[in-house]
């Protein structure tokens, strides 16, 4: 039989420690899944569905009219496909590296340093899209979306994920101490309230309208939003754009950096 | 010649600090191989250069026959590292400690747990092989850390340290089981600076002291070289064990006076002690012993405190 796919080299070894992560679940992680899918369904029940009836109907970019719960669901899906992965890359990734010495250990074995990036990666996506699915059920169940635009935004908030594991990391590699995390934990909640999220960016004065529109977030709410609302253009095709070059960069960054701490 | 490793030339800086000064080694296939040396004097920078997970900054390096600059994965597939400090996997089993780090070298999942239990056996583990590594004591984490540098088979084992913070008890039994691994033809690589360790277990070894081999030999043959067959340890019943120095003159080859001692290095320890007693002189304890390792490094290496 032709292999159609190889998995030796870069693709097994990057397995190999997701596999190691799996490992690791034990009964009491489901508290830590719970607590992460509950946090973007609380906020779409208590803003989306709770302030949307005082809001009433958003007019979106291109002329559509949706209600405001449908406006803030996917932002919120896609803030959580932000925050899943960005737990699993920053605070975990950084503990592994710095404290346990857990990646020492690998290192010594074939697997490279991008490699442990790349497992890493696929195993906060494992994370993350269990999180994004069941998120997606609640929201179609609601009426807020279709099923068949459902299964297309799937894919969109692995991008999602993606794009911001891959920063995670490449930051886990650049911050010095815990307290480093106060600040990521405030970049983190500016973007998730600024990023079009619950307010159009079209509401605020054109420098902020632009400074909000470069921000990852942003172009993931986007991105998901008109996936959503059935309101895909072109505008779009940027947005995957930018979210595949965020994860390259990261990626490339994540995996020098550990390279010149880990091998000197 | 069948060389595991073939440096000439080797370098290692940090920055202006240059931790590894132009060593040349070979290591032959089955051959237990030591570094010693006293802290800082670029043993562990020298093991993790071998063990291609630092480059070298100048010089030949060839493990395996092959170059670690451009071959690391290929190399390390082959090699087994324990490493100074325990990196154990704290969210694991004993068990799984093993398999996990099976699969890092691409092992087939079955294959895996067969080989684990195998070597849990090997190192006296297997009653825990389900517990937790925290609550182990430090002679069963370094014995888990040696079964786990054994996982893929390698063709050569290396040792940073092997026995450094362990009890008696648990010294020999990690000397006992690398005496086995080095009887079934695993080549070994470590670095000590316990002399009875290099002693016990190396067939060949280099002393290392400020980045640079200061001597090269087996065990015997450094003792034979660097000191005497026998040493004679004097202690006077004084403050002053330097006034005696002029005293014992002319007796054995040479002297050496410590703040508590001082040491004669001669070829027969009986008639040395002998002359002392006709010189009258009336130490207050005199020990002939065997001439050690430790007194090669001593004399090699110096004996100021380096941390």
């Amino acid at each position: 039989m032709p292999r159609l796919l190889s998995f030796e080299g870069t693709g097994r070894r990057a397995a190999s420690v997701t596999e190691r992560n799996i490992s690791t679940l034990r009964s009491a992680y489901w508290v830590v899944m719970v607590s992460g899918f509950l946090e973007p369904v609380l906020y779409l029940f208590s803003i989306g569905v709770g302030v949307g009836a005082l809001i009433g109907d958003i007019t979106l970019p291109g002329g559509e009219v949706v209600g405001y719960a449908e406006f803030v669901a996917p932002a919120m899906l896609a803030a959580s496909a932000m925050t899943g992965a960005l737990a699993e890359t920053t605070f975990n990734f950084f503990g592994k590296m710095k404290f346990v010495r857990l990646y020492e250990g690998i290192l010594a074995t074939p697997v490279r340093p991008i490699e442990i990036a790349l497992g890493e990666l696929a195993w906060a996506m494992v994370r993350g899209v269990i999180y994004s699915a069941a998120f997606v059920v609640i929201m179609t169940l609601m009426g807020l979306t279709t099923w068949s635009r459902a299964l297309v935004m799937l894919p969109a908030t692995l991008l999602v994920g993606l794009a911001f594991g891959a920063l995670g990391m490449a930051v886990a590699t650049i911050i010095r101490s815990w307290q480093d995390f106060d600040l990521i934990a405030a970049g983190q909640f500016a973007l998730f309230l600024f990023s079009g999220t619950f307010v159009p960016p079209t509401a605020y004065p054109a420098v902020v309208r632009w400074l909000i529109e470069i921000t990852p977030l942003y172009r993931s709410v986007d991105l998901i939003r008109a996936l959503s609302t059935g309101t895909t253009g072109w505008l779009q095709l940027l947005d995957v754009a930018y979210l595949l070059a965020l994860m390259a960069l990261g990626l490339t960054v994540a995996g020098r950096r550990m390279a010149k701490q880990l091998c000197k | 010649m069948d060389s595991l490793i073939h440096a000439r030339g080797l370098i290692k800086r940090f920055g202006d600090f240059t931790a590894v000064d132009g060593i040349d080694v070979d290591v032959r296939r089955g051959e237990a191989f030591g570094f010693l040396g006293p802290n800082g004097a670029g043993k562990s920078s020298t093991m993790r250069m071998i063990g291609c997970v630092s480059p070298p900054s100048e010089g030949v390096l060839e493990i395996l026959g092959l170059d670690p600059r451009r071959d690391g994965p290929k190399i390390r597939a082959k090699l087994g590292v324990c490493p100074q400090l325990d990196n154990l996997d704290i969210e694991l089993t004993v068990r799984e400690n093993l398999t996990t780090y099976a699969r890092f070298f691409g092992i087939a999942r079955k294959e895996a747990r067969r080989r684990a239990d195998e070597l849990l056996e090997f190192v006296q583990l297997s009653e825990r092989a389900d517990s937790k590594v925290e609550p182990l004591s430090g002679g069963m984490k370094r014995r888990l850390t040696i079964a786990r540098a054994m996982v893929n088979q390698p063709e050569m084992v290396l040792l940073d340290e092997p026995t450094t913070g362990l009890d008696p008890q648990a010294r020999h039994l990690v000397w006992e089981r690398l005496f086995r691994l080095k009887q079934q033809g695993v080549t070994l690589v470590l670095t000590t600076h316990y002399m009875d360790e290099a002693e016990q277990l190396c067939d060949r070894l280099v002393v290392m002291d400020g980045g640079r081999i200061v001597a090269e030999g087996s065990p015997r043959a450094l003792i034979e070289q660097y000191s005497t067959r026998e040493v004679v340890e004097l202690r006077f019943n004084t403050e002053d064990q330097a006034a005696y120095a002029d005293k014992l003159a002319g007796i054995g080859e040479r002297l050496e006076v410590l703040p508590d001692r001082v040491l004669l290095y001669v070829d027969d320890g009986d008639g040395a002690a002998d002359e002392v007693n006709r010189r009258s002189l009336s130490p207050a304890s005199v020990l002939v012993r065997r001439s050690s390792l430790e007194d090669v490094f001593l004399h090699l290496t110096g004996r100021t405190l380096v941390d």
